[in-house]
């Protein structure tokens, strides 16, 4: 079997903070990770090489320094890491990101495709399932467990809002992990020490199989048109008055910010 | 492209087992306010099997015109066979707006169709406006919900958006609203078919982690006693809350460790925080104040939780939880 | 010369501090409060290889350096000195011994288990009589064809009540003073080897500080470590080793002590600022990290020569003797600093405090530091 798991580098979001006069986002010093959720997804398929010897590819679209989580998959287990870096890929949105890791899985063998639901620094959910609508492949997406047969069916585990549903599906197929399901494994120290010996490949535009009118920012149908912050925290009001007027304020704070 | 050739609102009509979630009433009146800006129609698209009366109330809610595809296939979600026929409505209709609500369905529909379609999508919308050039400006939160963004999609159609469940306000139903319903016939091909499901299971989902929830209700010294706490967990549940505490209220056994908030506790960031008898030590501050919004009730004026409280009551806790907690339950009844 | 870290080192601490944050810190205090072994962790860290950084893969380890050795102690020591001298004692003074003196065999036979983390490893010097004078040992060896009967006791032993291979000195010919001193491998299992009485310790609480007792113990002759006579040299090597593992101890619950201040003088409020605005909190902490940082170099520099292979002897125990004194001030002061807070067990730094005095003490004393950097000096 061969899993092709796709992996983002993101800002550690549980890291950022908001400059309290200015209320701009402080960025300076908040360390880059692997996508939790994408850590979720790389961990079902290095179970399932365990399990079944799976041959586990991790590939990430992203500037050269993305290099970082392909050693940190490495170290945790995986056979073969691909950066996918060029300039024409530079100011993609989901869509034209995921037509860029559809053109690369082109371009590679696979049984199973996993992504992570989401990512942290956009919280789109949305590059999984569009590359399985590229690919024409059936997906599962919010994946809390998955078993397999052994020979070519899946039993998922996929979570609701008001539980969860069990599907089959068969390989070929894209899940999309959550980290909640999985407690990704810690890098091993051998794995460490022999990280940075093993080849990265390095693919351009040239390597994968896209119409370029569908990648980077021309391939983008969405723009960002302006970016803010909420601003910087007011101080705050405090009532002295009876419990019922009390109650009343407090309701009607939070009529105000929608709660109620 | 020629932008003209697409007209109308599409709001994508979520429905589990024939109840028609909160998520499409709340983007239903949405929709109105923004075909009423542009001067266009509101659809609604409502998939399901056996639909009985949904229709209307869709048109009660603000639908002027409801596309109804009732088929087996569609009896309960899946992916496959909800992306084709609402390709089909697209492709058929031309809207210039789709509309879906930002749950586990529409998270996983939203981005194959928009794949499908080849369009945009902005995920997880919190505000919708019509700009001057009639462009839809979708704005959402980013890294972490520090950072917001207005997105546009000014040369594809439709311009499509995924929006956050409890964020658009629902309108009030009007019975008497007129509208078109249409039932339309969609070809499947069911060779696409490819995920089973083997089973749908709800089930109570264990209390939320604390550092999860969205609303946090957090009792301590002054609420006495797990009497007092019993009180705190009533207000919780009429706003659908979870309940911590102060280390205090944790060493004498009231709540579990796991719900213990601060420093030997978990650090907290919710929406709203309510610290209830909570003085605020600096080790329960610390696990608290970056908190959305926080608001403090305690009898002690000069209590240090005031200091980073964005509303504060002065006054008995035992006294204002229970009346509080009867307003709320009143207000979500209205409602 | 080249300060910064490679690429590998820090993808090394990024795992290092995640796993001492997720798995080590949140057990530290109940550890601490039940002196309690934490073996699930040692499970865990054997899982991840961190019981055998320094070895070859060939013989099990995980193919790093002392340098990886020496942050894994360090981070670990920040959240959980315990978890830090279980894994000090078991690599510095148990496996390390057996990889530089060990025949073909007895590193093929040990090595694995030991490295794999699937055994535990200990180490036997101390005994009640012989203490800093080392020398004074009473723990004898009587070769009797082919095998060897030990008597004897020992104590103070870190892991002891865990450890399934003991390194063990024993005198096998008295006559000859510390050149009559020989090294053994013992089992746990071996006839006549059992576990005495563990000790109430004032800090490292959890890591089974226990009496080893010897009453006619057979080791087989194959478990003579290097020639006899030479054990105790073997010994004083080993700890030279260990001086840099319980450095890399003392470095990190000096560091834990000042993260846990940073964070506390930066949120306590008095007299209507925070008590890290005074100027006599910032001074009083700019002197300490400097000397952290300067601890930091040491270890870093004697595991450097250790890698290298270069004598370390003196390196080590300046290490050690800078990094010890500096954990025993940086706790004493954290601990004011949290004031009345600090005095009690709500808080790491009164735990991190009564771990850090027997820095100074096992392993060679700071006396005895004294002693081997002077020797160096005026030799």
């Amino acid at each position: 079997m061969k899993i092709v798991v796709c992996i983002k580098q993101v800002p550690d979001t549980t890291e950022i903070k908001l400059d309290p006069v200015t209320g701009t986002l402080i960025r300076d010093g908040v360390p880059s990770i692997m996508n939790p959720d994408d850590k979720g997804g790389l961990e079902f398929a290095l179970r399932l090489k365990d399990q079944y010897g799976a041959h586990v590819t991790v590939i990430t679209m992203g500037p050269p320094q993305a290099e970082a989580i392909l050693r940190e998959a490495f170290a945790m287990g995986v056979d073969r890491a691909i950066l996918l870096s060029d300039r024409k890929f530079a100011g993609a949105d989901t869509l034209a990101t995921s037509n860029t890791i559809a053109g690369a899985l082109r371009a590679l063998e696979y049984d199973v495709i996993i992504t992570g639901r989401q990512a942290i620094d956009g919280d789109t959910a949305q590059v999984g399932p569009q590359i399985a609508e590229h690919l024409d492949l059936p997906q599962v997406t919010y994946v809390e467990d998955l078993k397999y047969d052994g020979q070519k069916t899946f039993t998922v585990k996929r979570t609701t809002e008001e539980g969860y549903q069990i599907v089959e599906v068969d390989a070929p197929c894209v899940f999309t992990a959550l980290a909640s399901g999985v407690k990704p494994r810690y890098m091993s120290v051998r794995g460490i020490v022999e990280a940075y010996d093993k080849d990265i490949e390095v693919w351009g535009f040239n390597n994968i199989t896209v119409d370029e009118k569908k990648i980077g920012l021309s391939g983008s149908p969405t723009r960002v048109f302006k970016s803010f912050t909420k601003g910087a925290k007011a101080a705050g009001q405090i009532y002295e008055v009876d419990p019922a007027e009390a109650a009343d304020i407090i309701v009607n704070k939070l009529k105000e910010k929608f709660i109620i | 492209m020629d932008k003209s050739q697409y007209k109308n609102v599409f709001v994508f009509i979520e429905q589990r087992e024939g109840v028609i979630q909160n998520v499409a009433l709340e983007l239903l009146g949405k929709a109105r306010e923004l075909a009423d800006t542009l001067n266009e129609k509101v659809f609604a698209m409502l998939l399901g099997h056996n639909l009985t009366d949904q229709a209307q109330e869709c048109v009660a809610y603000g639908a002027d015109t409801v596309l109804r595809v009732d088929a087996p296939e569609l009896e309960s979600y899946t992916t496959e066979p909800y992306a084709q026929a609402i390709h089909q409505i697209v492709k058929t209709y031309n809207p210039s707006i789709v509309l879906i609500g930002a749950t586990t369905i529409g998270r996983d529909l939203g981005p194959r169709l928009s794949a499908r379609i080849e369009t945009g999508l902005t995920a997880d919308c919190t505000g919708l406006e019509i700009s001057d050039e009639r462009e839809l400006m979708m704005t959402r939160p980013a890294f972490g919900g520090n950072l917001m963004a207005t997105i546009l999609c000014k040369e594809h159609r439709p311009q499509m958006s995924t929006v956050r469940p409890g964020v658009m306000r629902m309108g009030k139903p009007d019975a008497n609203r007129q509208g078109t319903i249409e039932d339309v016939r969609v070809d499947f091909d069911k060779s696409k078919f490819r995920v089973r499901v083997v089973e749908t299971v709800k089930e109570k989902k264990d209390m939320i982690d604390i550092t999860e929830a969205h609303i946090l209700v957090s009792g301590g010294r002054g609420v006495g006693n797990p009497e007092g706490f019993d009180m705190l967990r009533a207000m919780a549940k009429t706003i659908g809350a979870e309940v911590s505490a102060s280390r205090a209220m944790v060493d004498a056994g009231v709540l579990a460790h796991d719900r213990q908030v601060g420093q030997t506790g978990k650090t907290v960031r919710p929406d709203v925080y309510f610290a209830m008898g909570i003085s605020g030590a600096i080790q329960h501050l610390a696990g608290m104040e970056e908190s959305e919004y926080i608001i403090a009730v305690n009898k002690d004026k000069y209590a240090p939780i005031f200091n980073v409280a964005d509303l504060g009551i002065v006054g008995d806790v035992r006294k204002v939880v229970p009346i509080l907690t009867e307003k709320l339950a009143a207000a979500r009844q209205k409602k | 010369m080249d300060f910064s870290l490679s690429k590998q080192q820090n993808l090394f601490l990024q795992m290092i501090r995640e796993f001492a944050e997720k798995e080590v810190k949140p057990l530290a205090a109940e550890v601490d409060e039940s002196e309690r072994f934490p073996i699930e962790t040692v499970e865990k860290m054997a899982k991840l290889g961190i019981m055998g950084i320094p070895f070859p893969t060939e013989y099990g380890g995980a193919g790093g350096d002392n340098q990886l050795y020496t942050m894994a102690v360090e981070e670990l020591s920040r959240v959980c000195a315990t978890t830090g001298v279980i894994v000090s004692a078991h690599t510095s003074l148990c496996c390390a011994p057996i990889m530089e003196n060990g025949t073909p065999e007895q590193k093929a036979k040990y090595l694995p288990k030991l490295c794999s983390g699937e055994w535990i490893g200990a180490f036997g010097l101390t005994e009640p009589n012989a203490g800093t004078d080392a020398s004074a040992q009473q723990t004898m060896a009587v070769k009797e064809g082919d095998h060897y009967v030990l008597n004897g006791n020992k104590i103070f032993i870190t892991n002891a009540a865990h450890a399934h291979v003991y390194i063990i000195m024993a005198m096998t010919d008295k006559s000859k003073g510390t050149r009559g001193i020989s090294a053994f491998i013992v089992e746990r299992d071996f006839p006549g080897f059992s576990i005495g009485k563990k000790e109430k310790k004032m800090g490292i609480r959890g890591s089974a500080t226990c009496e080893l007792i010897m009453e006619n113990c057979i080791v087989p002759a194959e478990n003579l470590l290097g020639q006899e006579g030479k054990g105790f040299s073997i010994a004083m090597k080993t700890l030279d080793g260990g001086r840099i593992g319980i450095a890399s101890q003392a470095l990190g619950i000096a560091q834990g002590a000042m993260d846990e201040t940073v964070k506390y003088v930066k949120e306590r409020k008095q007299f209507g600022k925070a008590i890290g605005q005074f100027q006599n909190t910032q001074f009083q902490l700019a002197d300490l990290q400097t000397r952290i940082e300067a601890a930091r170099l040491l270890v870093r520099k004697a595991a450097y020569k250790k890698d290298m292979k270069l004598p370390y002897s003196a390196d080590a125990a300046m290490a050690k003797l800078f990094a010890a004194e500096t954990a025993m001030d940086m706790t004493t002061k954290a601990v004011q600093f949290h004031g009345g807070y600090g005095y009690t067990r709500e808080y790491p730094v009164e735990r991190m405090m009564r771990d850090a005095k027997i820095t100074e003490i096992y392993e060679g004393t700071s006396e005895v530091q004294r002693m081997v950097i002077a020797s160096n000096l005026l030799k």
